[in-house]
């Protein structure tokens, strides 16, 4: 039997093409000693069809909490007893959020709100963000604001949103699991909308939520089937009152076959280490990771937690010889 | 009497090894004097909490 990852040498180092959702089932079957070997086959990946950079990212919740949708993982939903109130960002707030992401060197900043999708308020209330923000602080800027219609994905595109983030969240037989108000479809459909309206996509998942070894490659093989510009990889960070409030983390070993089994599946996207990971991984993991496939970081605060302080995450970045991907304007 | 702020339960009614924990990767949510649910803003750089009752706070 051909060994699983002297297959990825030959089809993803060598060729640039994604792994089969067969073959990601086997990467993710590997044993704990054969982690590094894998992660070191990610990493040449990465660098071969990436190459060295990182992209930096500073988020910001402009509407936390209240929202009507139930995915299981979420704090911010209102059907669930978590201790998470409901607050919007005034746009002075939305500005600074903006120049303290721009100071790290990022050169995205994502203006997310715990929505089922935008209503007239809400988009109104981005377009005004957006233009203070083009005003004074030069950054792209990402938006994260739930399912879309195609006239509100013309208005972004309009707006000048860089990119738009709409995660699967999770493999399509795993769905129900965790949303029960809409979906995987809808979820396709917008991401589907944006993509070909010439915004670039940001669209990735969680994992960690009790879905099975085979469901993860199911979630990797379905991101690439979509071809998203970037993919952000979170971990499971179970919250107090929410039906996955009582999981178990994540082992950081299953996180770094992940991670690396991501890249195998997708050679040529962005890879972004998202929510979780300073608490699935430790300050270690982050090294691990970016040695491992990953190119792109949130820096900073997450939407309701907190994340490692952003120099530190510089600091590394320098320490490994990754330059921080430069601000450039796509439209 | 004082209350977690992670957990809102009184500070004398059990051990909050865990909550100070976590507190280190998130902010307060409950006021730790009132036990109050707090309007709580992460930022990218920051956070910054309100209680209705006892104001302000920021970290």
């Amino acid at each position: 039997m051909t060994d699983v990852l002297q297959v990825a040498r030959a089809h993803v180092l060598e060729q640039g093409l994604g792994l089969s959702e067969e073959l990601l089932v086997e990467v993710l079957r590997l044993p704990d000693e054969r982690i590094p070997e894998l992660l070191e086959l990610a990493h040449e990946v990465r660098m071969t069809w990436c190459g060295p950079e990182v992209e930096v990212e500073g988020i910001v919740s402009l509407k936390t909490g209240g929202c009507p949708e139930d995915c299981h993982f979420c704090s911010q939903s209102g059907q669930f007893q978590s201790p998470v109130r409901a607050v919007w960002l005034n746009i002075p707030e939305l500005v600074e959020a903006a120049k303290e992401t721009a100071k790290t060197g990022a050169s995205e900043f994502c203006i997310v709100a715990a929505v089922r999708g935008p209503d007239q308020r809400l988009m109104d209330q981005v377009r005004e963000g957006i233009k203070a923000i083009q005003a004074e602080v030069d950054i792209n800027i990402a938006c994260s604001l739930g399912m879309l219609t195609q006239a509100q994905v013309d208005e972004f595109v309009e707006m000048g949103v860089h990119r738009y983030n709409h995660n699967l969240e999770a493999a399509k037989s795993y769905f129900p699991q965790v949303v029960s108000t809409h979906s995987y479809e809808e979820r396709w459909d917008t991401c589907l909308m944006v993509r070909e309206a010439g915004m670039e996509l940001c669209c990735g998942g969680l994992v960690g939520m009790g879905e099975s070894i085979e469901q993860r490659a199911e979630l990797a093989a379905q991101l690439a089937e979509l071809r998203p510009h970037e993919v952000p990889l979170n971990f499971l960070n179970p919250r107090p009152g929410t039906p996955f409030g009582g999981q178990e983390l994540m082992s950081s070993q299953d996180a770094l076959r992940t991670i690396a089994a991501f890249r195998l599946a997708m050679p040529h996207t962005i890879l972004r280490y998202a929510g979780g990971r300073e608490l699935t991984l430790g300050d270690l993991g982050t090294r691990e990771g970016l040695l491992g496939g990953v190119n792109a970081v949130i820096v900073g605060n997450y939407l309701t937690t907190l994340g490692r302080d952003a120099n530190e995450d510089i600091d590394l970045l320098a320490e490994l010889g990754m330059p921080i991907k430069e601000l450039q304007k796509t439209l | 009497m004082a209350y977690c702020g992670h957990c809102g339960e009184a500070v004398d009614a059990r051990d909050h090894a865990r909550c100070a924990e976590l507190l280190r990767m998130e902010p307060p949510r409950f006021c730790t004097q009132c036990r109050r649910r707090m309007v709580v803003q992460v930022t990218p750089a920051g956070w910054s909490v309100r209680c209705v009752e006892h104001g302000d706070l920021s970290g």
